[in-house]
């Protein structure tokens, strides 16, 4: 009678148990999952940017019509990549087209002294800064949900119920892998 | 990092607890001398309600109190983008839900403090003197400090802790004072009492001036030291978050050069402030009463980190600098942390701005949040106005032309189209409702001033870049047009 109450408990506390873990994951997951909206918010803005951006260029840069249609070109690349892998490698081509673009930038005086411009490049600069620390905020979020994954006893429960390991955002290129920076100025 | 909070959550009790007994005991010790040897528990009672009162007061407007008494003015983006944006980025960083308020605290003074009892619920304010002096790595670096003692849950500690000392302090000085001068009263009382009683009234009295002085000094001395580790912490969290030690190292270094001392800081809000605000000058050295680490070795730690940003490499520059390991942090903490590299500097390379222009620039933004007005001459000076300047029209100092502040030209919708937007959403018909709008044409690039058809004086800022603006008194919708 007493081995099977004591069995009874058990089997309670190793049940409660494992809900404890299962619903501790679930929220690891929809945390990984908010740091990527973050992320998503952050390369919508920038989409919404660029245009501007080129509107207010253009009639400064009437020889720079290749920069501009690479931004253009690579932003919309960008925009139809999909699934985390394909995205990071786009995001990156189109950040350095726009470092590249604003190298260019330093040629023109006069555009540089446009209100608008200004106040595009700020918007911008935080832009790029915004996605480098949801990127960062991301993948730290991820590498806690895998190893909590990876690790006993969390990971027969993740076995259990199917959970998958998620993929880090990493930019390739070596200059964008420092610091996504944008040279405004 | 959530289990650094979690541990800073489990010390906060522990300090609550441990200041909580300290003041238990001095209530009951005070109540057993002032009413017969049984009146502690009335003593215990007093004590708790002093403290429940002051708790229950900063708990729900404790950032309004530190906010009002400091002068802060809350911005908005329009006034001051780039701060906006840096405090976006840490928040981001920090993984925040909440966009904290921003204030704008009006003091040549180089600081910045967070407030607010939760995430959900915080702000940050900065000086205008940090605004104009540091650059926008520096900003970011501190930002981040302010964001960490958000994250860490320190505001909330801060503030109890803050309050427990201050009952601890007011109920022995009453006491003190009380004993000070009512002494020939209460020794007619004794001697009425019994021979035994007496006695055990003596010691107890004895034994509550003892607390009584003691109990202040102990409950600060570990209030500061609290406080003290509470910044290395902070530090090193903001670290983490911004990945540029540099910035926040020679933010800090430019902090300790300005000597203006904030004139609105006390000693018991001082350990929100990143820098202590009180310091006197040349006394740096740390001692047993100071709220802050020393700012030099705070510098020479962030300074000595170069590998990375992660915990353990703050913890290692820490021991290298103060020659022993660190108990800021609990080695929980530190297992799930990898390696973060440090990143680059997003300084403005071109963006030069000598420190006089910058203070003007901050000064014009101060006065736009104080609702200046501000006019353009034809000669090309610029007036500032402040609110409270009655007359109509102002003569130029330079030109003596007569200068009054322009008018929106107020243009009437027509009838049709009135009607027409009246079909429209909810907005659009308070737009209409106003029946008219205004029009100003912008004179030149920096902040100017008109006033609303309904009198009201609005500014736009150098950076105004939408085409309306809205009054905030009256609702009605003003054209802003460039030349």
């Amino acid at each position: 009678m007493i081995v099977i109450a004591v069995l009874l408990v058990l089997l309670v506390l190793v049940v409660f148990n494992l809900a404890g873990m299962y619903n501790s994951l679930i929220r690891l997951r929809n945390q990984v999952k908010n740091a990527w909206s973050q992320i998503d918010v952050q390369l919508k803005r920038r989409y919404d940017l660029i245009p501007n951006l080129i509107e207010t260029a253009k009639g400064y840069m009437q020889h720079e019509r290749e920069t501009l249609e690479n931004i253009t070109k690579a932003r919309s690349q960008a925009m139809g990549a999909q699934g985390i892998g394909e995205k990071s490698k786009a995001e990156g081509a189109l950040g350095e087209t726009l470092s590249k673009f604003f190298l260019v930038v330093e040629n023109y005086p006069d555009l540089k002294a446009n209100q608008n411009f200004l106040v595009l490049q700020e918007e911008l600069t935080s832009t790029e800064n915004k996605i480098a620390f949801a990127r960062q905020a991301y993948n730290d979020q991820t590498l806690f949900f895998n190893n909590k994954i990876q690790m006993f006893p969390s990971n027969i429960v993740a076995q259990m119920f199917n959970f998958k390991e998620e993929e880090f955002f990493v930019i390739e290129e070596k200059k964008e892998r420092e610091a996504p920076k944008v040279n405004f100025s | 990092m959530w289990e650094l909070i979690r541990e800073n959550k489990r010390k906060s009790w522990i300090i609550f607890i441990g200041m909580g007994i300290c003041l238990i005991s001095l209530g009951y010790l005070i109540g057993a001398v002032w009413f017969s040897p049984d009146g502690g528990i009335g003593g215990i009672f007093f004590a708790l309600c002093v403290w429940v009162v002051l708790s229950l007061v900063s708990y729900c407007s404790g950032d309004s109190i530190l906010l009002f008494s400091s002068k802060a003015k809350e911005v908005s983006r329009d006034v001051c983008p780039q701060l906006f944006n840096v405090v976006e980025e840490m928040k981001i960083a920090a993984s925040l839900e909440a966009m904290p308020k921003i204030y704008i605290i009006d003091e040549p003074a180089l600081n910045a403090f967070a407030t607010g009892r939760s995430p959900q619920k915080s702000a940050i304010a900065v000086t205008a003197g940090l605004l104009s002096r540091l650059n926008r790595d520096e900003l970011q670096g501190v930002v981040a400090h302010e964001m960490s003692h958000i994250i860490n849950r320190d505001v909330l500690y801060v503030t109890f802790a803050g309050i427990m000392l201050g009952s601890i302090v007011l109920l022995s000085e009453v006491f003190l004072r009380s004993m000070w001068y009512s002494s020939g009263r209460s020794s007619r009382r004794y001697r009425s009492s019994s021979q035994g009683g007496g006695q055990a009234q003596v010691i107890m009295m004895l034994a509550a001036i003892v607390l009584a002085v003691l109990a202040p000094i102990l409950a600060r001395l570990f209030y500061f030291s609290l406080s003290r580790r509470r910044e290395y912490l902070a530090d090193a969290s903001a670290v983490r978050l911004d990945r540029y030690p540099q910035g926040l190292a020679s933010a800090l270094e430019k902090i300790s050069n300005a000597n203006f001392d904030l004139t609105s800081a006390n000693k018991i809000t001082a350990p929100m402030y990143i820098a202590n605000p009180l310091k006197k000058r040349g006394l740096e050295k740390l001692n047993l009463f100071s709220t802050h680490p020393p700012i030099k070795e705070r510098i020479k730690i962030l300074r000595s980190m170069a590998q990375g940003v992660n915990y353990i490499n703050y913890l290692e520059a820490f021991s290298r600098v103060k020659g022993k390991t660190s108990d800021i942090m609990p080695p929980s903490a530190l297992e799930d942390s990898k390696d973060v590299p440090i990143r680059k500097p997003f300084v403005e390379q071109d963006k030069k701005q000598s420190i006089k222009e910058k203070t003007r620039e901050i000064g014009d933004l101060m006065r736009a949040v104080n609702n200046y007005a501000f006019l353009i001459c034809l000669c090309g000076l610029r007036i500032k106005v402040p609110p409270d300047f009655k007359k109509q029209a102002i003569s130029c100092p330079r030109c003596a032309r007569k200068l009054e502040i322009p008018l929106a030209k107020v243009e009437t919708v027509t009838a049709a189209s009135g009607a027409a937007i009246i079909q429209k959403s909810d907005k659009e018909k308070r737009f209409a409702q106003g029946a008219e709008s205004g029009v100003y044409v912008r004179k030149g690039k920096g902040w100017e001033s008109f006033s609303c058809s309904c009198g009201k004086v609005l500014q736009i800022s150098p950076i105004f870049a939408a085409r309306y603006t809205t009054c905030d008194r009256c609702g009605r919708k003003t054209e802003i047009k460039t030349d």
